[in-house]
């Protein structure tokens, strides 16, 4: 058996997200290599050698994948992609905007977010929002895989020592270009990897009251998530929406501040070890998932809560 | 420029679903279905793209058994001009799904073909990416603003980082985002209009197309509920719980 992860990054880093997908193929077995196609990022080929456990690193620098668009990466990937068994991307908007493109052009299928690791070609995955779990075998024989982060430790970033190969990269499709991208705030701490996180979602009203979470949140270390509905009502930007078209993520605390519990968004958060609820409601589902809950308008609750800290 | 819409029949997203007692899959037995809310903004986008001039018909295509019919009426009466159905009683894989729509999409010769960026019943979010890789198309997923001029598209899509925008090359295959459109209600009438809507429909082996799927599901169970929890009577008593007994804080 022989693993390929396709390594994800800004060109200067390698995100936490690659991480996680390591130890999927370390679960799996055999041999693991990474995929580093960026531009200007011989940093991140440098660094993805270190992981613990990775074998070799096949770089491919060139202008084309500066901002990984699906058309050209997924090119790359058919290319390198023969003579591996499983080749492995994290399930994040990088993951699930380029796998799906590559495996059809191998004509092979997808296996998206895996949980669990049962054997090389026996895999669970959640379906229906994660109010189910099912068991698949793969018969093909390069199998496609997205990696739900959380749910794998990440490998270590230091230990390893594999070998850096340079690749060429075809030719540019044409078929796409990069024109911006919008961040809203870099400042804050990353909702995917934060210990903890407190979330707002409809209750909170109004993007300025979203503020009393951020003064949390900044006492506790945490990172600040949101409900659909609280993204959709313009309070917060799309990046901190938690759940089934969100972000899944799995904190050590997770505070549901004003958010029902509907099955989409425990879909993003019912992996938490530690859910704490405020909610005026004591009907909302939310308090059925969690371990405290504090029946109180969370306009009163929050500010208090910001006091004892 | 016609459009092909790709649509998918599911669990109502309000239903919880229920796990079959002998593990075999989920129980849709009786269950609500409908039109998958992702597949509705791309319809919705699609009728707003025929308004402002820039498509002129609307083709809803669905992949499924029996009652697959019912989500293309609705299709229809959301407001597109016709649909086809490609009949089999099997569940065919995303893979699958793409190879039998992209065949439709090349012999209606579309110039854009519009899906939901997942189906919220297998989630797997990969249909769209699929059908870009075998039509040799440019691919937009999970998008939240569509502007098509001549032979390009600018896409804002919704990613972990937040917005990032990108040029297209038509034709095109886009995945929609939720927050792409509000789709629209559906009125009495307009049921009424669909029923008179042509309807194709094509059997799946008609096609000569290789459907086998490649995964095998060994079992389906309801993952572990979490222990009850407790309902705390203050601030004060949550702050020293989480601190002395859960000790997170
Ligand atoms: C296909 C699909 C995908 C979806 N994906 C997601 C997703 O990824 N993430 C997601 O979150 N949702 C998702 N949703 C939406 C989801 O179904 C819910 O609509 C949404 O989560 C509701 O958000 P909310 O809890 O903030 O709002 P509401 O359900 O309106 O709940 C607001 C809560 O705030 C409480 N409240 C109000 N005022 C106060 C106060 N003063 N003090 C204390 N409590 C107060 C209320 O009691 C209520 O429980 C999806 C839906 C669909 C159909």
């Amino acid at each position: 058996m022989s693993n390929l992860v396709i390594v994800e990054h800004d060109n200067n880093e390698v995100a936490a997200a690659t991480l996680h997908a390591v130890t999927a193929a370390q679960q799996i077995g055999g041999d693991i290599d990474l995929l580093v196609a960026g531009e200007n990022c011989g940093a991140v080929a440098e660094a993805a050698a270190k992981i613990a456990g990775v074998s070799s690193v096949k770089l491919a620098d060139d202008a084309k994948f500066g901002h990984h668009l699906a058309e050209n990466l997924a090119t790359l990937i058919v290319d390198v992609a023969p003579g591996y068994s499983h080749v492995l991307a994290s399930a994040t908007t990088f993951g699930k905007n380029v796998m799906p493109r590559a495996a059809a052009l191998l004509d092979k299928a997808q296996i998206s977010e895996i949980v669990e690791v049962k054997s090389p070609d026996t895999f669970v995955r959640p379906i229906y929002a994660g109010n189910a779990l099912a068991t698949v075998q793969s018969s093909d024989e390069i199998k496609m895989i997205t990696v739900r982060t959380i749910m794998f430790e990440a490998a270590a970033a230091e230990g390893g020592s594999a070998s850096v190969e340079v690749i060429g990269g075809g030719a540019d499709t044409g078929l796409s270009s990069w024109v911006s991208q919008a961040v809203s705030n870099n400042d804050q701490v990353d909702l995917t990897s934060a210990k903890i996180v407190i979330s707002g979602g409809r209750g909170m009203q109004s993007g300025d009251n979203f503020e009393m979470l951020h003064k949390v949140a900044a006492k506790l270390g945490a990172a600040v998530g949101a409900s659909r509905a609280a993204v959709d009502s313009g309070f917060v930007p799309n990046e901190l929406q938690v759940g089934q078209t969100g972000k899944v993520i799995a904190p050590d605390l997770y505070i549901a501040v004003g958010i029902s519990g509907a099955i989409q968004h425990l879909a993003g958060m019912k992996e938490s070890k530690v859910i704490v609820a405020i909610n005026n409601d004591s009907e909302a589902p939310i308090f059925q998932v969690a371990d405290y809950g504090l029946v109180a308008d969370l306009f009163e609750a929050v500010p208090e809560l910001d006091a004892a800290l | 420029m016609k459009v092909l819409v790709c649509v998918k029949r599911v669990l109502d997203p309000q239903v919880k679903a229920r796990v079959k007692a002998d593990g075999s899959g989920v129980d849709l037995a009786n269950a609500k279905m409908t039109m998958n809310p992702f597949c509705e903004n791309g319809l919705e986008e699609a009728l707003r793209l025929r308004e402002a001039g820039t498509v002129e018909e609307i083709i809803v295509a669905s992949v499924g058994g029996g009652k697959t019919e019912e989500t293309l009426r609705h299709g229809l009466a959301m407001g597109a001009d016709r649909a086809i159905q490609v009949v089999t009683e099997e569940a065919l894989e995303p893979l699958a799904i793409a190879k039998v729509l992209k065949q439709i999409a090349e012999q209606e010769g579309v110039g854009l073909v519009l899906t939901g960026k997942q189906a919220i019943d297998d989630d797997s979010n990969q249909t769209a990416q699929m059908m870009s890789a075998l039509l040799g198309w440019s691919l937009a997923a999970f998008c939240s603003d569509i502007k098509i001029e001549g032979d390009k598209a600018t896409i804002i899509r919704e990613v972990d980082a937040g917005l990032e925008t990108i040029e297209v090359r038509m034709p095109t295959v886009m995945s929609a985002d939720l927050r792409l459109n509000e789709p629209r209600y559906v009125k009495l009438p307009d049921v009424m209009k669909a029923k008179r809507k042509p309807m194709d429909k094509i059997e799946l082996d008609s096609l000569g197309l290789d459907t086998a799927n490649r995964l095998t599901t060994l079992q389906v169970e309801e993952p572990e509920g979490r222990a009850a929890g407790i309902i705390v009577n203050s601030v004060g008593e949550l702050v020293e719980k989480l601190r002395n007994e859960a000790k997170v804080i």
